[in-house]
């Protein structure tokens, strides 16, 4: 793999979504690289997202493209558009919708920890009102 | 002044036996027969690449096949963009006076020559190694993303895609070539399995065998009067997560284009054949190009305007999603078949007269486009 790629990937290992800013015009990037694309300077900025966002575009896989992928069948990507401003693909909880506030977590994967998006909030136990 | 003096294609579907070499060679063929050429006449010769014969050399590998000894040829990779984009090019080097005859041509057992899952896992590699690949997606994952945004943003159905899989059934049931022609309706779509949510089986073009082949000359030849009046692209991104709108993929980019060089606009084309790997790409195209308004191509198609006796006949032969999509020569197919229609050779789908022809390639998801204006001096 790519050594910058790696970078992301390792960053994802311990919990953590890296993405790159120029350090001369300050443009944002998702896939590294040496190089902003915008102004072409050398060696962007490695910066650590919140990891929280909002769906951009999501869809269920019914039909795996894999043996390593058909044991997660049917499973949800989408596109989150992350707070700080980047476009990334992950994987998203079932039921997400265009819209939702989302917040990342990982699971392990074919050797990997996978960035998958659940709705904001979720996994909190909402506290009961008594009496109702 | 270049014009598509002959066209050739094979039928689309299971063909057992066949080979990358055998469909182009049966395609060229048939393209050469209709223009009258014979194979010293081919001085260029461009060709599409061939997931089953990935060669590094596969147009002088085909060359020395069919028996030609042109003083250029190459390959070209753009994914479903790449018959218009060759066209385009046979044009250019045609008009520069480098050729008189190029030969395009495309073919391969995409179906029969590997095992199913292996084209769906090559297909899957379209996205990015590093950033999308590992997450599983899939061909119809991508275009379905697209999909959920596009529906979301202008208010389009399940329904309205729908219409398009049954209207490229419809065509595809009169030409005998075609891959799939049991007809259904809109209900069945909405039925049939879903591959990737909202998109379901019928809204995906299968995965055939076949060929195509157009040949591009500085004169027309025979009956064949069919000029290539203009020709345009645009590119603005190749991955799925590099999208920035749903708004503009660049397909109006290169219509636009197009149109400009032909010294036509819209208003002026009477046949449509427009790329559509799946439903939603199809829909999305039309809009973009501006041949209806936004979330609304599926009311236009719902009026009859793209029906084969309609104002704006689109994919006649039954497009990808029926007639069949072997690669390259899927995208092909369309400019075979505008190629007939403009020169009143399309038999039993003739839609009337027809004299100005829009087509459009899209390559990757949604992210190269290439349309052409055909016009018919005949």
């Amino acid at each position: 793999m790519d050594r910058l790629a790696q970078h992301f990937w390792d960053g994802c290992a311990v919990g953590e979504l890296r993405y790159q800013r120029c350090r001369e015009c300050a443009a944002l990037q998702w896939f590294a690289r040496p190089f902003c694309v915008r102004c072409g300077a050398d060696d962007p900025q490695w910066l650590v997202a919140q990891g929280s966002g909002t769906v951009y575009a999501v869809t269920t896989v019914e039909r795996a493209p894999s043996d390593e992928f058909r044991v997660l069948a049917p499973y949800v990507i989408a596109l989150i558009d992350l707070d700080e401003g980047v476009r990334m693909m992950a994987h998203g909880a079932a039921g997400l919708a265009i819209g939702d506030k989302v917040k990342v977590e990982f699971f392990a994967h074919d050797g990997r920890q996978l960035p998958r998006f659940a709705p904001a909030g979720a996994g909190v136990i909402p506290r009961r009102r008594w009496p109702p | 002044m270049a014009y598509l003096s002959g066209a050739g294609d094979t039928p689309f579907g299971r063909l057992e036996g066949s080979t990358a070499l055998s469909l182009m060679a049966q395609a060229a063929q048939g393209a050469l027969t209709d223009a009258d050429l014979a194979r010293g006449e081919v001085d260029g010769l461009l060709c599409g690449y061939a997931t089953t014969l990935p060669h590094l050399m596969l147009s002088t590998v085909f060359a020395e096949h069919f028996g030609l000894r042109p003083s250029y040829a190459h390959a070209m990779q753009l994914g479903g963009a790449t018959g218009c984009a060759m066209i385009m090019l046979a044009r250019e080097l045609v008009d520069a006076g480098r050729c008189r005859n190029v030969l395009v041509v495309a073919g391969e057992n995409r179906l029969s020559g590997q095992k199913r899952d292996a084209a769906i896992q090559t297909l899957a590699q379209v996205g990015h190694p590093d950033y999308e690949v590992p997450f599983g997606p899939t061909i119809p994952a991508y275009y379905a993303l697209v999909a959920s945004r596009y529906m979301h943003e202008y208010g389009v159905s399940e329904a309205d895609l729908a219409e398009f899989a049954v209207l490229m059934r419809r065509h595809a049931a009169g030409h005998p070539g075609a891959h799939l022609r049991e007809p259904f309706d809109v209900a069945a779509v909405l039925e049939s399995k879903v591959i990737a949510a909202p998109l379901k089986l019928l809204d995906c073009c299968p995965i055939s065998d076949g060929a195509a082949a157009l040949v591009v000359s500085r004169e027309a030849r025979g009956d064949n009067c069919v000029r290539i009046a203009g020709a345009g692209q645009a590119h603005l991104h190749q991955h799925t997560s590099a999208i920035t709108s749903v708004a503009e993929f660049g397909a109006r980019q290169a219509a636009g284009r197009a149109l400009a060089e032909a010294h036509s606009g819209l208003k002026d084309i009477d046949y449509l054949g427009v790329y559509d790997s799946f439903t939603i790409t199809l829909l999305i195209l039309l809009e973009e190009i501006g041949v209806a308004g936004r979330g609304e191509a599926a009311a236009r198609l719902r009026s009859g305007d793209f029906a084969a006796t309609g104002k704006l006949p689109l994919n006649t032969h039954g497009g990808l999603l029926s007639f069949g999509h072997c690669g390259v020569a899927g995208g092909m197919a369309h400019i075979v078949e505008a190629q007939r229609q403009l020169a009143g050779k399309a038999g039993m789908r003739q839609a009337g007269e027809r004299h100005r022809a829009l087509l459009h390639g899209d390559g990757g998801v949604m992210s190269s486009h290439v349309s052409l204006v055909l016009q018919s001096d005949g």
